[in-house]
C-alpha cells in the first residue's frame, strides 16, 4: 500500500498506532491536510469539523496512553454519509430541507463508532435523501470521482466513496437501499458492503425505504470492511428490524475459512447493456477463483428481469410515507409564502424537495393510492417474494454468486439526465436489497481508460464471514486495491 | 311519519402504560407543553418506533373482556395523512388485521322506574385495534399551537356495529364500555383528560325500512352526557330535515355541548385517501394461547355479571346492586365487608355503604374510597354491634360518622362515648313485654289472627318503658315468644 | 404507450403535499409516464398463490418492556422548530 498514511488501511494503522510509530493526533492531521488539498477538486463533503475531529483524535491517544486503547478502530479518522445521526452534528441528507437542521441523538452505528474510538471526520456527500446513483441529486452540488473528476462517483454513497479512494477518510459509512454503497465503491475503486438486511441497526439513519435500507462500510480492503462490519454489526433494540443473529469475529474467520467456494454466475446478469470491459474484468475474476480451486456453475435468477419495476415500487411507496415528516413544522425548511397548515406543506416540500425526491414521492404517493394498492404496490411484495426465492433456489447448490456490480464504469458528470438511465446502473445491486442480502463490491481492475471496475459477491444471508473469505481470496491474488488516484 | 334511528360509536380509549405506545419517553397528562417527547415522537429523521408490549397487553386484555376474538397474528399499518399534530405525518394503526374482531358490550337499559332493573342486551362490536394518539393543537385567531405531549399515547380504537337506535342506547353503552375499561384497568377514562372519546355515526330510517338511511359523524361528544344530549338532538335534526321535505347529506359534524348545538365541519379540501399500507419498520406481533390465558386469569368480573352475582348471592334488591357494580372498588369494599360480617348481614352491609358510606364520600373535600379511614373491617365490627345489640341504630350513625373522620374502631368509639346499649335484664324485659301485650287486646287478636305486623304495635311500648335501652331484635324476640304462649 | 393512463398527477401531487410548477408538471408527466410504462411489465408475471414479503427476514412479538426512559429536554425537542412561541410549535392557522 501506498506509503501516505492517508492512503493506508486500518489493519495498517492498527499497528502502527498500537507500536506507537504514528499517533491517532498525527493520523488525523494527515486526514485532514489531505481533504483540504483534494475537497475542492471533489467535493465530497456536506461539513467538517476540525476542532471536534483533532479532539476525538487526542482522546484516543490519552486512552492508548493509559493502556486503555479500545480496539482497531481506536483513532481511525472514519467518515459518515451525511444521512446518519450524530448528537450535535448536522444531519442534511443533502437536502434544502434539512440544510441547517441539528440531531439532537445519535444513531446506533455512531455510539458504535464511537464505543470503538473511532474519530468522526466530516459527513459525506451524497444524493439527496440517498435517492440517485450518481451523486448529482444532491442539493449541495455533485461530488467528482477521484480517478477522473470530470465523472461522477456513483451514489447514492457518493461522497463516502470519493472521499475514501482520495485519501481524505480511512473509511467511511454509506447507506444501501439499491446499490447505493457497492456501486459508488466499484466506480471508486473501493471496498463496500452491504451487509444483510438487519445485521446493522438502522436506528439514527435517514429512511428512504425501510425495508431496503442497510448501512454498511466502504474501506480500502476486505479486512478493513471485516473490522468494520464488527463494530456495527449486532442486535439493537431500538430497531424493530433488527436482527437477533450471532455476531463471529469477522477478521478473525477471514483467515479460517480457506474454500474453495461453489460460485453460480447468473445468467441474467450478463446481458445487454454490460460494457465490455466490465465484463473482461469479472470473467478474468472467474479465472481466477477457478484456478483457485472453486467450482464455477452458471445459474438463473429468472425474475431479475422484474427486479428495476419491483424495487421502484416499493422504495417509493416507502419513501413518500417516509419523506412525509418533512413538512417545516418541528423542523427542516419552512416556507414564507405559506397562508394556511396545508400551504406551508406544499411549499415547504415544493422549496425544500429536488426534483429526483418529488418524482419518488409522486411515484410512492401514487402506487398507495387508492385504487392501485393491489396493482401495484401488493403485487411488487409478491414478485418480492418471487425475487427472493430465486435467490434462495441458486443457494441449494452454489455457496455465493459472482456478478459484475454496476453495467458500467463511472459515467460522465450530467451524462445520464433521464431518470429511468439512470435507474439502469442499479440492475445488478437491487435484487439483493429485495432479497435482504449480504454483498460485497471489490476492485477488479481498471478500464483502458483508468476507471476503476467492481466484482460483487453476493453471500447467504448473515453468513458475511463466508461472504468476505470469499472476497478476501480474491484480493489477496490482486493489487487493484493498492492503486490509488492521481490527484 | 316514524323514524329509527340507527347508531354506531367509535370509542377511542388511551392506555393507562407508563411509556408511549413506539418509544420508551414516559405518556402522561397535563405536564408542561412538550415536555414528553423524544426523537421517536418528534418523529426527527432515523429515528424508528418499537412496541410497548403493556399497551399489546391491555389491548388483547381489552379484547378478552369484551369477548372478542383475539387475532392469533396482527400487523402495523400506517395511515398517511397531513396534519401538524401527526409528527411523522403518517399515524402507525392496524387497518386490516385488528388485534380483536368481534365481541359485543353487555348493555343494561334504563327501567321503568328508579328502582326496578332495565332490560339488558349486547351491542356487538366490529373490531378493537391499536394505534397511536395525536399532539394537541391550540387554535388562536391567526395561527395554530401544537404540543407532542400526547402524541403516541397508546389507543385503542373500539368501533361497535351500527345497532343502537336511541341516545339511551349510546349512553348505557358508553357507560358499560368505560366501567369495563376502568375495571380491566386499561385506561382510567376520565373524557375530561381526553382518555375516552366517542365519536358516532347516525343515520336514521323509517320504521320497517332495512337500508340505513345517510350517515352523519357526530364529533366531539367529549363527555357521557354529551353523548346522549348530542346524539338527541342530532336525530331530531335529521328526522326534522325529511320531515320538512329535506335532504340529509353524508358530513361530519362537530357537536358544541355547552351550547347544545352542532354545526357541520366545512367539507375537506378532497376526500381522504390514507394510502394504508404495511408499516415495514414494525414486526408483526403473534398471540398465542399461552399469552392469552395469562391474560384471561387477570380479567375481572364485569359489572352487569356482578350485579348479577350480588342479587343471588347475596339476595340484593336493584337499588343496592346498581349502586354497588359500576365502581370495582366499590364492589370489593362491599364484599370484603360482607365476608368479615356474615353473609347474613348483606343488605344490611350494602345498605350502610349505599346510604351512608357514599354519601360521607360524595361530602366536598372527602378522601375517595381508597383512602377512606373508614375500611371494610371498621365496617363490619359495627354491624356487628348492631347485629349483638350492643350497639342501637341510632348510636351506630354517629359512630360511622366519627368512624369516618378518624378511623377509630367503632368498639373504641362506642365505649369512649357510651354509646353502647346498657345490657338488659331478661326478667326486666319480659315484665316489659307482657305489660305491652296485656295493654292492647286488638293488637293481640289481630297477631294471633296471623298480621305479623301487629306486633309492631307492642314495641313502642316497650320501648318506652326501657328508655331506649332495649334492643329491637331481643324486643322481637321476647315478644313473639310470650305472644306464641298460651 | 409513452404516458401513463391513470397518472392523475395533480390529484397526487395534492395528496402529497407539493407543490409543482408548470414546468415540473409537464416533466415528471413525461418521465413518469415512461418509468410506470416500465412498471406495466409487473403485470406479467404470476403472482397466483404467492404470499408478499414485507420483511426479507421476519421476526415477530418484537417490543420493550413498559418503562419510561428519559426523554428531550423542551429546549433540545424544540432547537430545530422554525416558529415556536411558550414551547409550543406555531404554525398557520389550522383550516378545517
Amino acid at each position: 500500500m501506498a506509503d501516505e498514511l492517508f492512503f493506508k488501511s486500518i489493519a495498517e494503522l492498527g499497528d502502527l498506532l498500537a507500536a506507537r510509530t504514528v499517533s491517532a493526533t498525527e493520523l488525523t492531521r494527515a486526514v485532514l491536510a489531505r481533504t483540504q488539498a483534494v475537497e475542492g477538486r471533489l467535493h465530497a463533503f456536506n461539513s467538517r469539523d476540525e476542532a471536534e475531529a483533532l479532539a476525538q483524535a487526542g482522546a484516543s491517544d490519552a486512552r492508548r496512553a493509559a493502556g486503555q486503547a479500545r480496539g482497531p478502530l481506536d483513532g481511525i479518522p472514519v467518515g459518515l454519509k451525511d444521512v446518519i445521526a450524530v448528537a450535535g452534528q448536522p444531519l442534511t441528507a443533502s437536502s434544502r430541507m434539512l440544510a441547517n437542521f441539528v440531531s439532537p441523538y445519535d444513531a446506533t452505528v455512531t455510539a458504535r463508532l464511537k464505543a470503538a474510538g473511532a474519530v468522526f471526520w466530516g459527513r459525506l456527500n451524497c444524493d439527496e435523501f440517498a435517492m440517485g446513483s450518481s451523486t448529482e441529486n444532491s442539493a449541495f452540488g455533485p461530488t467528482s470521482n477521484p480517478w477522473d473528476l470530470t465523472r461522477v462517483p456513483g451514489g447514492s454513497s457518493g461522497g463516502s466513496a470519493a472521499a475514501l479512494a482520495a485519501g481524505a477518510a480511512i473509511a467511511t459509512l454509506g447507506s444501501d437501499t439499491g446499490g447505493s454503497i457497492r456501486q459508488p465503491a466499484a466506480l471508486c475503486g473501493v471496498v463496500g458492503l452491504k451487509p444483510t438486511y438487519g445485521l446493522v441497526s438502522r436506528y439514527g439513519l435517514v429512511a428512504f425505504a425501510s425495508s431496503l435500507d442497510q448501512i454498511g462500510p466502504l474501506t480500502r480492503t476486505v479486512e478493513d470492511a471485516a473490522i468494520m462490519l464488527g463494530a456495527l454489526a449486532g442486535h439493537d433494540p431500538l430497531d424493530s428490524t433488527s436482527f437477533p443473529a450471532d455476531i463471529p469475529d469477522y477478521r478473525a474467520e477471514l483467515k479460517r475459512r480457506p474454500g474453495p467456494w461453489r460460485l453460480g454466475i447468473p445468467k441474467e446478469y450478463f446481458g445487454a447493456g454490460l460494457d465490455p470491459e466490465v465484463q473482461a474484468a469479472v470473467e478474468r475474476a472467474m479465472d481466477f477463483y477457478r484456478a483457485q480451486g472453486c467450482t464455477l456453475q452458471e445459474v438463473s435468477l429468472p425474475h431479475t428481469q422484474y427486479c428495476l419495476d419491483t424495487y421502484y415500487i416499493i422504495a417509493t411507496a416507502e419513501a413518500s410515507s417516509n419523506l412525509a415528516r418533512y413538512d417545516g413544522v418541528r423542523y427542516g425548511h419552512r416556507s414564507t409564502a405559506a397562508k394556511d397548515a396545508v400551504d406551508l406543506y406544499r411549499q415547504s416540500r415544493a422549496e425544500g424537495f429536488g426534483a429526483e425526491v418529488k418524482r419518488r414521492i409522486i411515484l410512492g404517493t401514487y402506487v398507495l393510492s387508492s385504487g392501485y394498492y393491489d396493482a401495484y404496490y401488493l403485487r411488487a411484495q409478491k414478485v418480492r417474494t418471487l425475487i427472493r426465492q430465486d435467490f434462495l433456489n441458486a443457494y441449494r447448490e452454489v455457496d455465493a454468486l459472482l456478478t459484475p456490480t454496476s453495467p458500467v464504469p463511472a459515467f460522465k458528470l450530467g451524462e445520464k439526465s433521464d431518470p429511468l438511465a439512470l435507474y439502469l446502473c442499479d440492475i445488478y445491486t437491487i435484487g439483493v436489497n429485495l432479497a435482504g442480502l449480504p454483498a460485497v463490491s471489490v476492485p477488479c481492475g481498471f478500464t483502458a481508460g483508468g476507471l476503476p471496475i467492481g466484482l460483487q459477491l453476493i453471500g447467504r444471508p448473515f453468513d458475511e464471514a463466508n461472504l468476505l473469505a470469499l472476497a478476501g481470496a480474491y484480493e489477496r491474488g490482486h493489487d487493484w486495491h493498492r492503486r490509488t488516484p492521481s490527484l | 311519519m316514524n323514524y329509527e334511528a340507527v347508531i354506531g360509536l367509535e370509542v377511542h380509549v388511551q392506555i393507562k402504560t407508563h411509556s408511549k405506545v413506539f418509544t420508551r419517553v414516559a405518556a402522561g397528562y397535563g405536564q408542561p407543553a412538550n415536555t414528553l417527547t423524544d426523537p421517536v415522537v418528534l418523529a426527527l429523521p432515523g429515528t424508528l418506533p418499537v412496541m410497548n408490549k403493556a399497551a399489546l397487553d391491555a389491548a388483547i386484555k381489552a379484547g378478552l373482556l369484551l369477548n372478542a376474538a383475539i387475532a392469533p397474528v396482527c400487523k402495523w399499518d400506517r395511515k398517511n395523512y397531513f396534519y401538524p399534530d401527526s409528527p411523522k405525518n403518517y399515524q402507525i394503526s392496524q387497518y386490516d388485521q385488528p388485534i380483536c374482531v368481534g365481541g359485543a358490550v353487555e348493555i343494561e337499559l334504563p327501567g321503568p322506574a328508579r328502582n326496578v332493573m332495565g332490560a339488558h342486551r349486547l351491542v356487538p362490536l366490529t373490531r378493537i385495534h391499536l394505534e397511536e394518539d395525536v399532539g394537541k393543537l391550540h387554535h388562536s385567531a391567526t395561527e395554530s399551537l401544537v404540543d407532542y405531549n400526547r402524541a403516541g399515547t397508546p389507543l385503542l380504537e373500539i368501533v361497535s356495529e351500527p345497532e343502537m337506535h336511541s341516545a339511551e342506547e349510546a349512553f348505557a353503552y358508553l357507560t358499560s364500555l368505560r366501567a369495563t375499561m376502568i375495571y380491566g384497568g386499561i385506561s382510567d377514562c376520565d373524557m375530561e383528560k381526553g382518555q375516552l372519546r366517542c365519536d358516532a355515526n347516525i343515520s336514521i330510517r323509517p320504521v320497517g325500512e332495512t337500508k340505513l338511511g345517510t350517515k352523519v359523524e357526530l364529533k366531539n361528544l367529549n363527555s357521557i352526557s354529551f353523548v346522549r344530549d348530542g346524539i338527541d338532538l342530532e336525530i331530531k335534526r335529521q328526522v326534522a330535515v325529511l320531515e320538512r321535505g329535506g335532504v340529509l347529506i353524508q358530513e361530519t359534524r362537530d357537536y358544541d355541548g355547552q351550547t347544545g348545538t352542532s354545526q357541520s365541519l366545512r367539507s375537506k379540501e378532497m376526500a381522504h385517501d390514507y394510502r394504508y399500507f404495511p408499516d415495514p419498520d414494525l414486526m408483526p406481533v403473534k398471540v398465542d394461547a399461552a399469552w392469552q390465558e395469562r391474560l384471561r386469569a387477570e380479567c375481572p368480573e364485569l359489572p352487569l355479571a356482578k350485579q348479577r352475582r350480588f342479587a343471588e348471592r347475596y339476595q340484593l334488591p336493584y337499588t343496592l346492586t346498581s349502586v354497588l357494580v359500576w365502581q370495582r372498588a366499590l364492589a370489593d369494599y362491599f364484599e370484603e365487608t360482607v365476608r368479615l360480617a356474615g353473609l347474613d348481614q348483606a343488605q344490611v352491609v350494602g345498605n350502610w355503604i349505599v346510604n351512608d358510606l357514599l354519601r360521607e364520600l360524595a361530602a366536598p373535600a372527602a378522601p375517595g374510597l381508597a383512602e377512606a379511614k373508614v375500611r371494610p373491617s371498621h365496617l363490619a365490627a359495627l354491624v356487628q354491634l348492631v347485629g349483638s345489640g350492643a350497639v342501637r341504630a341510632h348510636a351506630a350513625k354517629e359512630i360511622f360518622t366519627e368512624m369516618f373522620a378518624t378511623g377509630e374502631s367503632p368498639e373504641a368509639i362506642a365505649d369512649r362515648r357510651g354509646l353502647k346499649a346498657a345490657p338488659t335484664d331478661a326478667g326486666e324485659l319480659e315484665q316489659w313485654c307482657r305489660a305491652a301485650i296485656a295493654g292492647n287486646a286488638k293488637a293481640q287478636a289481630e297477631f294471633r289472627a296471623g298480621k305479623d305486623s301487629a306486633i309492631n304495635a307492642f314495641k313502642g311500648p316497650v320501648m318506652k318503658a326501657a328508655k331506649g335501652r332495649a334492643d329491637p331484635p331481643r324486643v322481637d324476640a321476647m315478644l313473639r315468644q310470650l305472644l306464641a304462649g298460651p | 404507450m409513452s404516458s401513463a393512463p391513470h397518472l392523475d398527477l395533480d390529484h397526487v401531487a395534492k395528496l402529497a403535499r407539493l407543490a409543482l410548477t408548470a414546468a415540473e408538471q409537464a416533466e415528471f408527466s413525461r418521465q413518469l409516464g415512461e418509468v410506470l410504462h416500465h412498471i406495466e411489465q409487473l403485470a406479467k408475471v404470476d403472482v397466483t398463490g404467492v404470499e408478499p414479503t414485507a420483511h426479507a427476514f421476519p421476526v415477530v412479538n418484537v417490543w420493550g418492556e413498559d418503562v419510561a426512559r428519559p426523554g428531550l429536554p423542551v429546549e433540545a425537542a424544540l432547537r430545530n422548530a422554525p416558529a415556536q412561541r411558550d414551547h409550543l410549535i406555531v404554525v398557520p392557522k389550522v383550516v378545517e
